[in-house]
């Protein structure tokens, strides 16, 4: 902890961004601090760096109890010693979002002028989030990383880096995600950001210094948007129309079924670690996702002859970024010239199977790393 | 039993027809076996499209890429001629629309090369003569086979795709025969399996 940069908060890692960050809006940012969290050891050649990007509602604590929220690290089944990302042998990296809440500078930091930014923050976009990234690593000191993976959202950044950094990233592992967001998804995040803008908490987004919190809107988001990441095969197993602690129905809108207790709970757990107005931020970056807009309506552009090897995986049960999104990634990437393996797990556990026991899936990724670990040169 | 060797045969044979440092796509690669030889001995930039997520994820392991999906439904994700040749081992009888997956190997790659078991082979014309059962080694419901064609059928469907028969071989108890321009009204009564060399017109 030598790195004068480098300071601690509530156990977690920070880093303060020596340069002004240029945005995709045409704002920037200063003094970006960025919080993470490293598992493992660096190399003496710097070369086995695993980036791990999180999905909208995800952390930097990727393989770590969280610091803040005491909730359990989102993907211990994936990295640790051992594990498919094995942090024996890699040098773990996890960084909390531009945008976020959980440490990086986003709505919930303070601006310059000492009170929070709330929505005086700048709309942020998927690339302005690995443009901080990069930054980061650079501060690190690493000149490249060898893998950089992510579900969701982090499956976008995955994507990004793959394009703003082609030779600096050796492969990438694009999760359960797509090159655009579709119409259906920017459909149930505007509900959610509705609902949290509909709170009379609120304030314009300027409750944090009003000390309150829209709390309702915010439950509601989660509410809607959790409904996404479960398919109806996994809501009929766990729930079906089972009733919550009664014998029938009570004409009434009391949470009678399980499954509206269920959301109900998923609702309210997450305003205890979650800021609202960071909600807003994060969606609307995923919203502005697209690739191909964005390279002149031609998929494969960004990514012609890209030396970056590429490893997707889909779920067949995800409705969310279904496998036919990733599916036209591959073709595109294909198209590109590029090396490109996709892997669709069999699975009715929807979008959040890349969370969850897939065995397939654990050791298809474990084997793609292990390969391109090989060719990379990594002991 | 003799069924690893005889895939090892089969494999070598192929290979045998693939030249240095080309660019090929395995379909229904499995977990990759015949790629990673034709990758450490022509050096070929090797890609495969496997059904099984559990053999591709072996595949992927040996640092093959794999696409993962269905030869019947899925070959439209490869570019037209981005490879040099593709290969169909073993399950173009298998295919639910053999045709419109023979048409998709010539738009991926000027050379193709696919092997199968012939059903024009005099014994299998002798079992179903006698028998009057379609010969196989499972009941014909339970077989994996849905078209179970003749060396003739494959290549007149060759011929309506434009694809030339450059050179076949034939497998006899996992032995593969020298690869020649052969006549294929004899070959189709004396191979057991046939592997064909195409090339687009």
């Amino acid at each position: 902890m030598t790195d004068p940069a480098r300071i601690s908060v509530d156990d977690a890692q920070h880093l303060v961004l020596p340069n002004p960050l240029r945005l995709d809006s045409g704002s920037s940012l200063e003094n970006v601090l960025i919080a993470y969290e490293t598992y493992g050891a660096l190399n003496a050649e710097k070369s086995n760096a695993v980036l791990i990007c999180h999905a909208l509602t995800g952390d930097q604590y990727a393989a770590s109890e969280n610091a803040v929220t005491g909730r359990p690290a989102w993907w211990p089944r994936m990295i640790g010693p051992g594990k498919p990302i094995d942090t024996d042998r890699y040098y773990v990296i996890s960084t909390n979002v531009l945008g976020g809440c959980m440490g990086t500078t986003g709505p919930a930091s303070l601006a310059p002028d000492g009170a929070p930014w709330g929505t005086r923050f700048p709309v942020i976009t998927i690339a302005d989030m690995v443009r901080a990234q990069r930054a980061f690593i650079a501060a690190l000191g690493l000149e490249s990383i060898f893998a950089v993976a992510g579900g969701s959202m982090g499956g976008m950044q995955a994507l990004e880096w793959a394009i703003q950094a082609p030779d600096q990233v050796f492969c990438s592992l694009p999760i359960a995600t797509a090159a655009r967001q579709s119409a259906q998804n920017i459909g149930f995040y505007e509900v959610g950001r509705q609902a949290i803008m509909a709170d009379p908490e609120w304030l314009d987004g300027a409750y944090l210094a009003a000390g309150t919190k829209p709390e309702r809107g915010l439950s509601i988001a989660r509410m809607a948007a959790h409904i996404t990441y479960v398919s109806e095969e996994a809501l009929k197993q766990k729930f079906d129309r089972g009733l919550q602690d009664r014998e029938a129905t009570s004409f009434s809108f009391d949470a009678d079924f399980q499954i509206e207790s269920y959301l109900r709970y998923q609702g309210r757990s997450f305003v205890d670690r979650f800021d609202a107005n960071s909600y807003l931020y994060v969606t609307r970056a995923m919203d502005y996702f697209d690739l191909e807009t964005a390279y002149g309506g031609v998929l494969a552009e960004p990514f012609r002859h890209s030396p970056v090897r590429f490893c997707l995986f889909s779920f067949s049960s995800d409705w969310h970024y279904p496998p036919a999104e990733s599916r036209t990634l591959t073709r595109a990437l294909m198209a590109a010239g590029v090396e490109v393996s996709h892997i669709e797990i069999e699975t009715d556990k929807g979008h959040d199977a890349f969370l969850l026991e897939e065995p397939v899936f654990e050791s298809a990724l474990r084997g793609f790393l292990e390969a391109a670990a090989e060719k990379r040169g990594l002991k | 039993m003799s069924l690893p060797r005889h895939l090892r045969a089969d494999h070598r044979a192929i290979a045998s027809r693939v030249p240095e440092g080309v660019r090929v796509l395995d379909v229904g690669c499995g977990d990759g076996a015949l790629l990673a030889l034709l990758k450490s001995e022509k050096q070929v930039d090797a890609r495969g499209l496997e059904l099984s997520s559990e053999l591709a994820g072996v595949a992927l392991a040996r640092g093959l890429p794999v696409v993962q999906g269905d030869a019947d439904t899925d070959l439209e994700v490869f570019p037209d001629a981005g490879f040099d040749v593709a290969i169909l081992s073993k399950t173009i009888q298998s295919m639910r629309r053999p045709a419109r997956v023979l048409q998709e190997l010539g738009r991926i790659a000027p050379q193709v090369i696919v092997s199968f078991r012939n059903y024009g082979y005099w014994r299998r014309r002798l079992s179903l003569l006698a028998n009057g059962r379609m010969p196989g080694s499972r009941i014909w419901h339970d077989e994996n086979v849905l078209h179970p064609a003749t060396l003739r059928d494959i290549v007149d469907l060759c011929d309506t795709l434009r694809l030339d028969v450059v050179a076949s071989a034939d497998i006899h108890n996992g032995r593969v025969g020298e690869f020649r321009q052969a006549n294929i009204a004899v070959l189709n009564w004396t191979a057991d399996e046939v592997i064909l060399h195409l090339e687009q017109k």
